[in-house]
């Protein structure tokens, strides 16, 4: 095991923490938001040309030929400066999709364009009745001569209205609650019968209502088994975690920074507020669950590459329920140690506590996933 | 010891409940059970209902227009209204300025303000904090100096909630520079109409305009709305403060919310079965429950005692208590409630007070369940709770140095 950052990791991460240090500020992530995107065009640009976009795909294929510890740096980066772009959905998510699940061909036509900047993808698996269960699918793929027709409506698609494409699943076969009988299809944004809907989610994301209405899809548009698609979601969605519960680690780091920082400057009583012991203390214990998420998203990264899906699970579960635990704990405690100013848009340590929350919520809050490992038998085996 | 409901107390509780029935209106209990901030308007408008049946100051003294009710027959109306859920009489006028103005204030002042303040013909704000005069409020800076007949102010306040509905402002200010800090503040009534205020919304995290910044530019107040005796005002803010940290413990407002709470979690599947069958999720609703059972104890504790000693202006520790615990319920219930939505927590929705905030969607049942809209932006807005009326730990300070002889 070895926790040291190899000479090209650490010139990745400097690469990126450079760009971000200049180019994200609080002040210009508050006029990234203002934009009718509601993310910059011109940092989704730079993350191309450093090649952000292109990260966990194969130099062969356009890619920067990246493993998930790279993944890891960047989402951490990413973290800190609580971007707004949607890196994590096209790059993390679509494109472990099409590492997993395309073809050689599928990829082909659409990695170089991805790395490039050309084009961003978006995740629609959430329906009404779905929560938190990826199994839980009513939206139909129907076979249609050699090709599929789509039918359904998918919500909160996190950066829906910005996406090219969609990873869609839908079912192919079974009941709405079956493992079995699920898809995975690739369905442009722009097709006939896809209507998209677009809001603002409270920690300054954005995302859709997608609708699907007798959507036409060829042959190539499903990503592997048509029947069995759920390994290759759920493998996904693990790696995922592990890019969240990075992303996690380095929004907390620049809350708690943020936080000491404010402890050393603001005075009230005649003292700064960081000499008051109570405060201290809970400094203190900020730290403690940062560093215990730190921990838990080194594991995450290195169990995410377990191919037995069952240990891999448990263990993502696990990892779920620290970051969960941690980013409630740091977040509160941002807000409550600024007093007043962290309650107000113009300031900054309100909008980490937001999306530390919101982190929290994507794929399943920490109280979801311990009842699913508690459920499961925990990880340490009986004697 | 006689720990029950005495049966006038039970027929009480039952009139309260039939008139919150008859005469609230409908437009205002459906918003509220949606977790929303009633709109002025509809403050304004119940309040002139609870005032024409007398009952608009629960604490008031009867010669001031309150009801003479025991202090139990207070809080089983406070319940009720929380429950129903109806709005709350507007805590500025009847909790804050207005025991002020009777406790400290002159027969001229008790005339001129209390009635409008029962009526809310006149909505009031609240002018304590400032940036630099948070948890430290002795600190305050805003300075008053007599010329003539006037006091001239100039300085800032801060955070003062819905100063832009305001009518009128109660200001602590300083108006002797040389003295101890606590012994140069006066306690003074400004009309936000006077020339030189200038208020400028603060948007807070959710989205919501429920704060600003008041400005104070050469603001000339008449010498005659200084309330009680010059630099002697800290004296009426320990007061006022003391009344608002015992409302805070809100345990009816807890119940309701807990009640609609637990009536979503039986309409939300997760794992394929109601919350209301997920032992993890119902351990934590449970949990929050006993709390709140044991702060409503407390508060019967602490009413007990006070009808025991009416008049009585001694500082209880248990008051402490009570914001702590009660703002700490709140908070959690909320969590709760933003975990029950799941993922369509997350949309923005219309922000918990009314007013401009530059980033509400309408509310579209295409995009979320519309039980769902806001209940994130409830919960982070509320992390106020353990701020504002006197920080939880500044609560912890009061009780380790004045009960706890730490
Ligand atoms: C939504 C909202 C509405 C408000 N409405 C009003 C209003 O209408 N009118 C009004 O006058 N004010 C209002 N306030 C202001 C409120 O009373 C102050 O925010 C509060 O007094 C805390 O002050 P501060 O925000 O400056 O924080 P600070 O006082 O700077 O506190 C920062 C942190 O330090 C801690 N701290 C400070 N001193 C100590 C100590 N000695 N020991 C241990 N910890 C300490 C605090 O607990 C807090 O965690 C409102 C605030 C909010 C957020």
């Amino acid at each position: 095991m070895d926790f040291d950052l190899s000479e090209d990791q650490r010139l990745l991460q400097d690469s990126i923490s450079r760009l971000l240090g200049d180019k994200y500020g609080f002040e210009n992530r508050k006029a990234y938001l203002k934009t009718a995107e509601g993310w910059s065009a011109e940092m989704w640009a730079a993350y191309a040309e450093l090649g952000l976009l292109g990260l966990p795909f194969a130099e062969a294929e356009g890619g920067f030929g990246g493993g998930p510890e790279e993944t890891m740096l960047v989402a951490e980066q990413m973290g800190r400066h609580i971007t707004l772009e949607p890196w994590f959905t096209t790059v993390v998510l679509g494109g472990g999709f099409l590492r997993h699940g395309a073809s050689a061909a599928q990829r082909a036509a659409v990695v170089p364009k991805l790395a490039e900047g050309k084009l961003k993808l978006a995740f629609a698996h959430t329906e009404r009745q779905s929560r938190y269960d990826l199994f839980d699918v009513a939206t139909t793929a129907k076979k249609d001569g050699a090709g599929w027709v789509l039918d359904g409506a998918k919500g909160m698609v996190i950066h829906g209205d910005s996406a090219d494409m969609f990873v869609v699943t839908a079912r192919t076969a079974g009941g709405q609650r079956d493992k079995s009988g699920i898809g995975v299809f690739l369905v442009d944004a722009k097709a006939a019968g896809v209507a998209v809907k677009g809001f603002a989610t409270v920690d300054g994301q954005r995302a859709a209502q997608v609708t699907f209405s007798g959507v036409k899809l060829g042959a190539d548009a499903v990503l592997g088994d048509a029947d069995g698609g759920l390994p290759l979601v759920d493998r996904v969605v693990d790696e995922a975690i592990a890019a969240l519960a990075a992303e996690a680690v380095g929004a907390m780091e620049a809350a708690h920074l943020m936080t000491l920082d404010y402890l050393k400057t603001r005075q009230q009583f005649g003292r700064t507020i960081g000499s008051f012991q109570a405060l201290q203390h809970r400094s203190a214990d900020m730290m403690v669950a940062l560093e215990q998420a730190r921990s838990m998203a080194f594991f995450g990264t290195m169990s995410a590459q377990d191919s037995d899906p069952v240990a891999r699970r448990k263990n993502m579960a696990a990892v779920k329920v620290q970051i969960g635990r941690s980013a409630r704990f740091v977040g509160q405690q941002t807000v409550q140690l600024h007093g007043g100013i962290a309650m107000t848009m113009e300031y900054a340590a309100g909008h980490y506590f937001k999306r530390l929350t919101a982190n929290d919520g994507s794929f399943g809050d920490a109280d979801h996933w311990v009842r699913v490992l508690a459920e499961s038998g925990g990880l340490v085996a009986a004697a | 010891m006689d720990l029950r409901w005495t049966d006038e107390e039970k027929a009480f509780r039952e009139e309260v409940r039939a008139f919150i029935n008859t005469n609230l209106p409908t437009e205002t209990r459906e918003r509220m059970k949606m977790g929303k901030s009633p709109t002025k308007a509809q403050v304004v408008q119940w309040q002139q209902i609870l005032n024409k049946r007398g009952w608009a100051a629960p604490e008031w003294p009867k010669e001031h227009g309150g009801p003479g009710w025991t202090t139990a027959q207070r809080y089983i109306f406070r319940e009720e209204l929380m429950l129903a859920p109806a709005p709350s009489p507007l805590g500025f006028n009847i909790n804050m300025c207005g025991p002020v103005i009777i406790a400290f204030g002159n027969a001229e002042q008790k005339a001129r303000f209390l009635p409008r303040m029962l009526n809310l013909d006149d909505w009031w704000c609240q002018g304590f904090s400032e940036p630099g005069a948070g948890s430290d409020l002795a600190g305050l800076k805003t300075r008053a100096v007599k010329e003539g007949d006037f006091w001239v102010v100039n300085g800032q306040k801060t955070w003062t909630t819905l100063a832009q509905h305001a009518d009128w402002i109660f200001l602590l200010v300083r108006t002797d520079p040389n003295a101890k800090k606590q012994e140069g503040i006066s306690f003074l009534l400004v009309d936000m109409k006077t020339p030189g205020i200038t208020v400028r919304p603060i948007i807070t995290i959710e989205g919501g305009h429920e704060v600003n910044e008041v400005f104070f530019d050469d603001v000339k107040v008449p010498a005659e709305n200084l309330v009680g005796t010059e630099n002697r005002g800290w004296d009426c803010a320990k007061y006022l403060l003391g009344n608002e940290r015992f409302g805070q413990a809100r345990v009816g407002a807890s119940r309701e919310r807990i009640a609609r709470l637990k009536k979503i979690a039986a309409e939300t599947y997760d794992g394929g079965k109601p919350l209301t069958q997920d032992i993890g999720f119902m351990t934590k609703v449970t949990e929050i429950e006993v709390e709140l059972q044991a702060l409503e104890m407390t508060v019967m504790r602490v009413i007990a005692t006070a009808m025991k000693n009416p008049g009585s202006n001694k500082p209880d520790p248990t008051t402490s208590v009570l914001k702590i615990k009660g703002t700490e319920i709140q908070q959690g219930v909320s969590e709760m409630l933003m975990k029950a939505a799941g993922p369509y927590a997350w949309v923005d929705g219309d922000p918990d007070m009314e007013g401009g905030s530059d980033q509400v969607v309408a509310e579209d049942p295409d995009i979320a369940p519309d039980w769902a809209f806001g209940l994130a932006g409830v919960y982070f807005n509320w992390r106020k709770q353990s701020i504002y009326g006197g920080s939880n730990e500044i609560q912890r300070n009061i009780m380790a140095k004045a009960f706890l002889g730490l």
